[in-house]
């Protein structure tokens, strides 16, 4: 017992807890005092809904090593889902977030299910068939506005819902990730034949990967349906779904915080280059090239950063620590 | 009846266009199996290359020939820098450099040409041919599409079956490993697909250009995603079920914008290829290929 609780108390969950405090605290602080004004507001929540993207579609493609490029098209279901409950049936925005979030994890298993056949590239164009099957049946949905969107959502989207939707998506993916089940998928990737040699139920933990991955993905949605006021169907076009992949690959595939600084790295970037619409994909597009050339498993490959990678790190560095354990920061 | 016979000629020019830009897919993924995503954006670059020959006044068969030796260059250019070094690694970074590329492009495109749409000049001037008292219009620009389209695709069957370069293609295709042994230079077959896939894909640029007298930067990514779906329903790999994959998805598009549902015809094409891959992933001339240990 009291080995589980010094497992919950360590200091590095202490540290993350208190860093995540003190974050929330010092932006809400920032914003009801105007400190920080619109434009950073607005990209700070870009920031965050790109995390919970990225995040969610490393569960497909970096954990579970399924090629899924049509993401967007979940992010569509649970923006449309949830601003169906709000707008036309008048729910709160909690429900509002867990009926599209569920909606799109539905169409996760849909989208599962029958592609579980294909692997690799064909997937890949399977995915990006069911994205583009979803935005086009959209667009000839007349209840929701057709191809002119979706328009006056109440804006429900503020700071805490935000932050904290964000903080718990990331932990609830990197507990997966690290138990059981996350470890089954991580063994998919590694190896399908071996991992089903070895007893693994390889159909149910892709479903699993696809249905979480697309959960999340429809928690984005309703987030950004619910900052913006407006949605429609072009928004989640392959575009976007090309976008959350260069951060889950530029992070490294199977690496959360890599994903998380990608996301974070780019959405900044991008907010630089708004007026140069055209230069900021040119960027993106060789940024890929370069990094899938020279350093094919991402940024971190499927390292993850964490305080006691760090401190490990630092006690090597100072030569007191157990050092040889492990060599690096990212651990 | 009327307009399911309008419907089908429709569709017969536009499964051709489809069809050219299938073959340089399915010969690509015969050789490398890598689905070429810039494949769609070759064929952009070579309408934007027929456009500027025939504004310059070049006839309609220079301007054809240009742009299949430009685009063919292109081709090999792209296989040259970002696929070749990759060769022997995972699938999925080869995937999303191709990808990159595709969007380098698109964009460099519309950084370089602008994003506006270009009106292709009017090098035929349309004539239409009327049936069943004008019930059915056949235009020239119609037959201009599908006659090109039937001498590339004979010239490319003398190619690969009746030339040295079709015979490495095909033995490179079939065993790499095998392939080098009996000193056939690889590289320069993989190339050699990648000049001819590109050249296809310009000649379909050119042709929808006059058929639509529109391009722009971004024309490339619907009909190359959909000439993937050709090649994949045809077999991928299987250089005759590029042509009969071309031709019906077409024909199935034709058909439903023809009665009425033209909304759904991009949703059209990507169920086919959803149900194609469940009920026959190798296609519908594919030989199925067991995977090995």
């Amino acid at each position: 017992m009291t080995e589980m609780l010094k497992q919950y108390f360590k200091l590095s969950n202490i540290l993350v807890t208190v860093a995540i405090l003190v974050l929330f605290a010092a932006v809400n602080i920032g914003i009801e005092t105007g400190f920080i004004d619109d434009y950073y507001k607005l990209n700070l929540f870009l920031i965050c809904i790109n995390i919970i993207l990225a995040v969610s579609l490393n569960i497909i493609n970096g954990m579970t090593g399924q090629f899924s490029i049509g993401h967007a098209g979940f992010m569509a279901i649970g923006a449309y889902g949830s601003a169906i409950m709000t707008l036309k049936l008048g729910y709160p925005f909690a429900v509002g977030i867990l009926v599209g979030a569920v909606a799109a994890a539905l169409c996760g298993i849909l989208v599962g299910l029958p592609t579980l056949r294909l692997k690799g590239d064909y997937l890949a164009i399977a995915t990006l068939g069911f994205g583009e099957i979803i935005r086009v049946v959209i667009l000839n949905i007349d209840y929701v506005g057709g191809a002119a969107g979706l328009n006056g959502i109440s804006q429900y989207t503020d700071w805490p819902w935000i932050f904290s939707l964000t903080v718990i998506t990331v932990l609830v993916i990197k507990n997966f990730m690290t138990s059981t089940h996350g470890r089954a998928c991580i063994s998919i990737r590694e190896n399908e034949i071996a991992a089903e040699t070895m007893g693994i139920d390889i159909t149910r933990y892709k479903v699993i990967a696809f249905t979480m991955g697309a959960f999340f993905a429809g928690v984005a949605g309703a987030l950004h349906a619910h900052y913006f006021y407006t949605i429609q169907p072009t928004t989640f076009g392959f575009l976007k779904s090309f976008d959350i992949l260069v951060y889950v690959v530029l992070g490294g595939l199977g690496s959360m915080t890599g994903s998380v600084i990608a996301a974070t790295g780019l959405t900044i970037l991008s907010a630089y280059l708004q007026d140069y619409a055209e230069l900021r994909m040119v960027i993106y597009s060789l940024l890929l090239i370069v990094v899938m050339l020279v350093r094919p498993q991402g940024l971190l490959g499927t390292a993850e950063l964490s305080f006691d990678g760090i401190r490990r790190f630092f006690s090597r560095q100072t030569g007191k620590g157990r050092g040889a354990g492990n060599d690096s920061a990212v651990g | 009846m009327d307009v399911f016979i309008q419907q089908l000629i429709n569709g017969l020019s536009l499964g051709s266009i489809y069809a050219l830009i299938a073959l340089g897919y399915t010969m690509v993924y015969g050789i490398i199996r890598l689905i070429n995503f810039a494949h769609g954006d070759v064929y952009m670059v070579g309408a934007y290359v027929g456009f500027w020959a025939t504004t310059q006044g070049w006839g309609f068969l220079p301007a054809l020939v240009l742009s299949m030796v430009v685009s063919a260059i292109l081709g090999v250019v792209i296989e040259r820098l970002a696929y070749r070094r990759l060769r022997n690694s995972p699938k999925i970074a080869v995937l999303i450099t191709a990808i990159g590329v595709s969007f380098l492009l698109e964009n460099g495109g519309v950084l370089a040409l602008g994003a506006k749409i270009r009106t292709f000049p009017n090098v035929f001037p349309e004539v239409q041919y009327h049936f069943f008292n004008g019930a059915v219009v056949i235009t020239n620009r119609q037959l201009v599409i599908m006659v090109v389209t039937t001498l590339l695709m004979l010239l490319l069957q003398y190619v690969v079956h009746k030339t040295k370069t079709g015979k490495a293609m095909r033995a490179v295709s079939h065993d790499t490993q095998a392939a080098m042994l009996m000193g056939i230079n690889v590289d320069n077959t993989i190339s050699a697909t990648f000049a001819i896939g590109s050249a296809l894909a310009a000649a379909a640029g050119v042709l929808v250009g006059i058929y639509y007298n529109a391009i722009n930067p971004y024309m490339g990514i619907m009909p190359g995603l959909k000439a993937f779906v050709a090649a994949v329903v045809g077999g991928i790999g299987v250089i005759p079920g590029a042509f009969v994959g071309g031709i019906s998805l077409g024909v199935i598009e034709a058909l439903v914008s023809g009665y009425g549902q033209s909304l759904y015809r991009d949703a059209v094409a990507f169920a086919l290829l959803i149900i194609i891959l469940i009920v026959k992933p190798s296609g519908l001339f594919g030989s199925n290929v067991r995977e090995k240990v």
